[in-house]
């Protein structure tokens, strides 16, 4: 085979390889397929900023390839040679200048979609409020309204604006995530972080924990379940209707006994447990640093008086 | 008795895999071989004279270097073992602590004890010889830095085979590092080791400082020095600022799970986030510690091999010393998702993505070096030119995850594992093996081969971006760092088998390089030529190959930048005579048993230290290891005899024998 013929055919392999991985199901690339309004203004950013850094990055891999080629050392090469030539205030004013603007415009988006998302516009309706806590190594779901508990599944109605708070109780700290509708935040004990989402699709979404929290910790990803809220409220029914309630003592072995269970729907939960835990977990000592303390600190304390 | 015994060596030693005891067979047997060597052909005195008490920057350069080499050696053989167990789901190879505790020592080992001695052997080998000094400004606290160094190296890998490793991730974020969830002494190992070796890179940093501002050659101003000796003045500033934070970081996760304290646990009134905020204090300016010096070195490479000055050497110190001051103030893009504010956020997205600015500048200069050059792929550029494209790629995805809003999709994913092997491997390991090839001549007196050299390079690349890009989509795919195992559901099968196969092709460059040396000691042609490639600027081409212990017979006298490519063009000048050498005697310092000696009580102080916790016995030889550091601290202050003059003729002798104008 000759040299060039070499060339094309394993240049047609590369290219084949390639668009299998890329192709072969885009669904896969659950982050680049957001299905809620929070996760959209994250992608929007991931495109953004790919398409900035490209700009920058194709040309420099272009001059790179070129100058190698054009100056490299070979007899008869007759491309300029300067060898004292080391200076040049145009050139330095443009390699300065145009990073400098497309860092400027980055940032300014940048800034405008973390300020979005720190404060989401302000709804009628109070965000249906979901409390999280990872565990060694499970996920606990309290749904303070409907007064009913998921262990590793969580259920949220699509088009409604949803405020997971999220704390880790006994437990290392980790992060929640669901990359299809909201990105992570960690939970921390003794915390209670709010994290506001929304889906907009129906479906069911992959979730898990993203902070390493030990040896049960792979193991720490949960399904999130999307539905039209009418199928939700049959959802909630449902489960008030034929599942066991969560009782303190059983509370207490999720949280106390390392190790993994299957998912679980509980028809009620000990009122208030999760605000407990929290304090438990030492937030009375956590004295508001950052902004999030003020998240659970209303309901809690008032909690926390009649127990 | 019997059960007593029984009960102390399984709670000391690991045990249960049977990798464990293969390593404990082969260390034992390695170390057997080595005393049975050492005995057999006498070389203790050897060992003892030439190298454990020497102050000879050079040769402490060396061991730096065969140390990283082996730490190299054992995080690639950690790395391939995860790479291994995730080349297919639901692999049952490794389980879940033993990934974990090896995930924690390949990133420990490879930051730590792999790419900062690497950084320290070429700061000692080059940067005396390059500003014409005959050592660094302390030459005992260079060879305490050293011992130091090796002895935490050394007590953090015990944790293999005693008492079990830390497996809590390379920087032990509490609580997961607290007592209540890691009981055992493998992370007083990591405390401890890290410590002690961390001291070592603190006296280090000011050494150099002190070496390059106050030993330069008369004439060589600062803006006449070498871009390499520039990286490394600003690599040390940032290791001057940062590493007091590691000291104290560590000591107080230290007294908490020694003394149960709370720094770190929030019952109690500390507070984690402290933790993770102080570690990432140290961490961040970390990564630039180590990048800097990379850049200085592909500045001297590429003006080396292009035949032409560096581009713009006044913009490329500023940005330097641009980063060195922003590196500090960058550190939040590490948890961008610990809730701090989006005031907070965004000040540190935007600090993040300046520092991209003065990086991309750099990236702009080195090309314009080579254009309307004259350029020569040695080997040492060869690797120059397989960095250019890894880091600009690698820096552009950096950029990406300083996007605050992106990055709460980004974290923990495979996304930033890609991201950071890019720009430690493409952007540090690169460069520094371009510095290896570079300066192994003036270090050896030979060249490595040729073609082994193109192999590894191959290899290196191709094994890269086979085991890296795969990543990045696997990131998108969802898959988050730290998974022991994973599932059929998620379809990250394939891209997992297509990273471990590019892992292993990078295993083999890594052996063709062990050849190449080998190779090289056996076969290659010596040379004692100054100017091994025929085209260096700079002072050390100005010297013998290796150069002398005193490195200058007299000091030279600067005329200005790349000193050695001036003396050159006025050597061509017709009429040109060498003028004659006035010899003096030579000021140098003494070897000195002192430091090994200290570094061997301080790894006897961490380790009674680390297994306290388990035998409380063991603050015994703990509390004597502190106290053998106390008295070596105290023989010093009164050792008067610590230098010597070496005679002219001796001066002279030498210089001849190496064929220089006496
Ligand atoms: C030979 C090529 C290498 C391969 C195949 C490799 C592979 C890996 C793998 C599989 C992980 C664990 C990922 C996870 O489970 O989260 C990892 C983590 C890591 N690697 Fe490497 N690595 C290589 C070289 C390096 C080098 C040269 C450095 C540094 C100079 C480095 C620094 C790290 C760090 C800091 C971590 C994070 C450890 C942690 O999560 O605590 N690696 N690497
Ligand atoms: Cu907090
Ligand atoms: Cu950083």
């Amino acid at each position: 085979m000759s040299k060039q013929k070499l060339l094309r055919r394993s240049g047609f392999f590369i290219m084949a390889a390639l668009a299998m991985v890329l192709l072969s199901g885009c669904e896969q690339y659950i982050v680049l397929d957001p299905k809620g309004p929070v996760a959209e203004v994250e992608y929007r950013m991931i495109v953004i900023s790919t398409i900035l850094c490209a700009i920058v990055v194709i040309p420099v891999l272009a001059i790179f390839a070129y100058v190698v080629y054009r100056f490299r050392d070979k007899p008869g090469n007759n491309a300029p040679y300067t060898p004292h030539w080391d200076e040049s205030k145009v050139l330095e004013i443009i390699w300065w200048g145009v990073p400098i603007l497309i860092i400027g415009i980055l940032g300014y988006f940048t800034a405008r979609d973390t300020f979005a998302l720190a404060n989401p516009p302000k709804t009628e309706e109070p965000p249906m409020v979901i409390q999280v806590s990872s565990m060694d190594w499970k996920w606990v779901f309290h749904y303070p309204d409907q007064n009913i508990a998921t262990v590793n599944e969580v259920h949220i109605p699509v088009g409604k604006r949803v405020e997971f708070q999220v704390t880790a109780d006994n437990a290392p700290m980790n992060s929640f995530w669901i990359p299809q509708i909201v990105g992570q935040t960690y939970t921390m004990p003794g915390m209670a972080m709010k994290l506001g989402a929304q889906a907009d699709h129906p479906g069911q979404y992959f979730g898990s924990g993203a902070n390493f929290t030990g040896k049960g910790f792979a193991h720490m990803q949960f399904k999130a379940i999307a539905e039209e809220p009418a199928k939700f409220e049959q959802w909630v029914t449902n489960v008030k209707q034929t599942k066991p309630a969560l009782t303190r003592a059983e509370y207490e072995k999720l949280y106390s006994v390392p190790g993994l269970v299957d998912k679980q729907e509980y028809s009620s939960y000990p009122k208030g447990i999760f605000e407990e835990r929290v304090m438990e977990n030492g937030g009375d000592n956590h004295t508001g640093h950052f902004e999030h303390k003020e998240a659970a600190k209303g309901e809690m304390s008032k909690e926390s008086m009649n127990k | 008795m019997l059960e007593n015994i029984n009960t102390f060596a399984s709670k000391f030693f690991v045990t249960g895999d049977p990798m464990i005891y293969g390593a404990d067979v082969s260390i034992v047997l390695a170390t057997v071989g080595i005393l049975f060597v050492l005995t057999y052909f006498k070389k203790w005195g050897y060992l003892w004279r030439e190298w454990i008490t020497t102050v000879d920057h050079k040769k402490i350069g060396s061991m730096y270097f065969i140390a990283s080499l082996l730490m190299l050696f054992r995080g690639g053989v950690d790395a391939l073992l995860m790479r291994v167990q995730l080349a297919a789901p639901d692999l049952k190879f490794l389980h879940s602590e033993h990934y974990n505790e090896i995930f924690t020592t390949h990133g420990t080992i490879m930051i730590l004890f792999m790419a900062m001695p690497f950084m320290f052997a070429l700061f000692n080998w080059v940067v005396p010889l390059q500003i014409g000094a005959r050592d660094v400004a302390f030459p005992f606290l260079n060879s305490v830095s050293f011992w130091l160094f090796f002895f935490g190296a050394m007590l953090f890998n015990l944790s293999f085979v005693i008492g079990g490793s830390p497996d809590a991730g390379w920087l032990s974020y509490p609580p997961l590092s607290e007592n209540a969830f890691s009981h055992g002494p493998g992370q007083n190992f990591y405390i401890w080791g890290v410590q002690i070796s961390g001291i070592g890179s603190l006296a280090t940093g000011i050494n150099f400082l002190v070496t390059i501002l106050k030993m330069r050659a008369p004439g060589m101003k600062l803006m006449k020095m070498p871009m390499f000796t520039w990286s490394v003045l600003a690599s040390c500033i940032i290791i001057v600022f940062a590493f007091p934070v590691l000291t104290v970081t560590l000591a107080l996760l230290f007294v908490d799970r020694f003394f149960d304290a709370h720094f770190f646990t929030i019952d109690g009134g500390g507070n984690p986030m402290m933790y993770v905020n102080l570690i990432w204090m140290w961490g961040h300016p970390e990564v630039y510690i180590v990048v800097l010096p990379a850049f200085g070195i592909l500045s001297e490479v590429v003006s080396t091999f292009s035949k032409k000055s560096i581009f713009g050497y006044k913009s490329m110190v500023f940005a330097m010393m641009v980063i060195s001051v922003v590196s500090y103030f960058t550190w939040v893009h590490h948890f961008f998702t610990m809730g701090a504010g989006a005031d907070v956020n965004t000040f540190f997205a935007i600090s993040t993505m300046a520092i991209g600015i003065p990086t991309g500048v750099k990236v702009f200069n080195w090309l314009f070096t080579m254009y309307r050059g004259r350029i020569e792929v040695s080997q040492p550029m060869l690797w120059l030119l397989g960095f250019i494209p890894c880091f600009v790629v690698g820096g552009a995805t950096g950029v990406m995850l300083a996007v605050a809003p992106a990055d709460y999709q980004y974290h923990n994913s495979y996304f930033l594992v890609a991201h950071f092997h890019q720009t430690l491997i493409g952007g540090t390991v690169f460069p520094y093996l371009a510095g290896l090839y570079y300066w192994w001549p003036k270090i050896f007196g030979f060249k490595l081969n040729d073609r082994l050299g193109k192999w590894a390079f191959w290899m290196w690349n191709i094994g890269f971006y086979v085991c890296f890009m795969p990543q990045y989509a696997l990131g998108f795919m969802g898959m988050t760092r730290r998974l022991y195992t994973y599932g059929w559901d998620m379809g990250w099968a394939p891209l997992n088998m297509v990273s471990t196969v590019g892992a292993f092709l990078m295993g083999i460059g890594f052996l063709f390089q062990g050849w190449q040396i080998v190779h090289g000691i056996l076969y290659a042609e010596r040379s004692k030529a100054t100017d091994s490639w025929g085209t260096g600027r700079s002072l050390e081409w100005s010297i013998p190959s290796p150069p002398p212990v005193y490195n200058f017979a007299v000091v030279p006298q600067v005329k200005g930048f790349d000193d050695w490519y001036l003396t050159k063009e006025e050597m061509n000048k017709p009429g040109y005579k060498a003028e004659k050498p006035q010899f003096e005697a030579i000021h140098m310092p003494k070897n000195s048993g002192i430091p090994f000696v200290m570094g061997a009580c301080w790894f006897l102080a961490g380790f009674g230290l680390t297994m306290e916790t388990t035998f409380s016995w063991m603050i015994v030889p703990g509390v004597i290891g502190l106290i053998g550091v106390g008295l070596c601290m105290f023989a010093r202050s009164f050792s008067y005899d610590t230098d010597y003059y070496i005679p002219v003729d001796e001066v002279k002798r030498t210089e001849a024998s190496l064929g220089r104008v006496v």
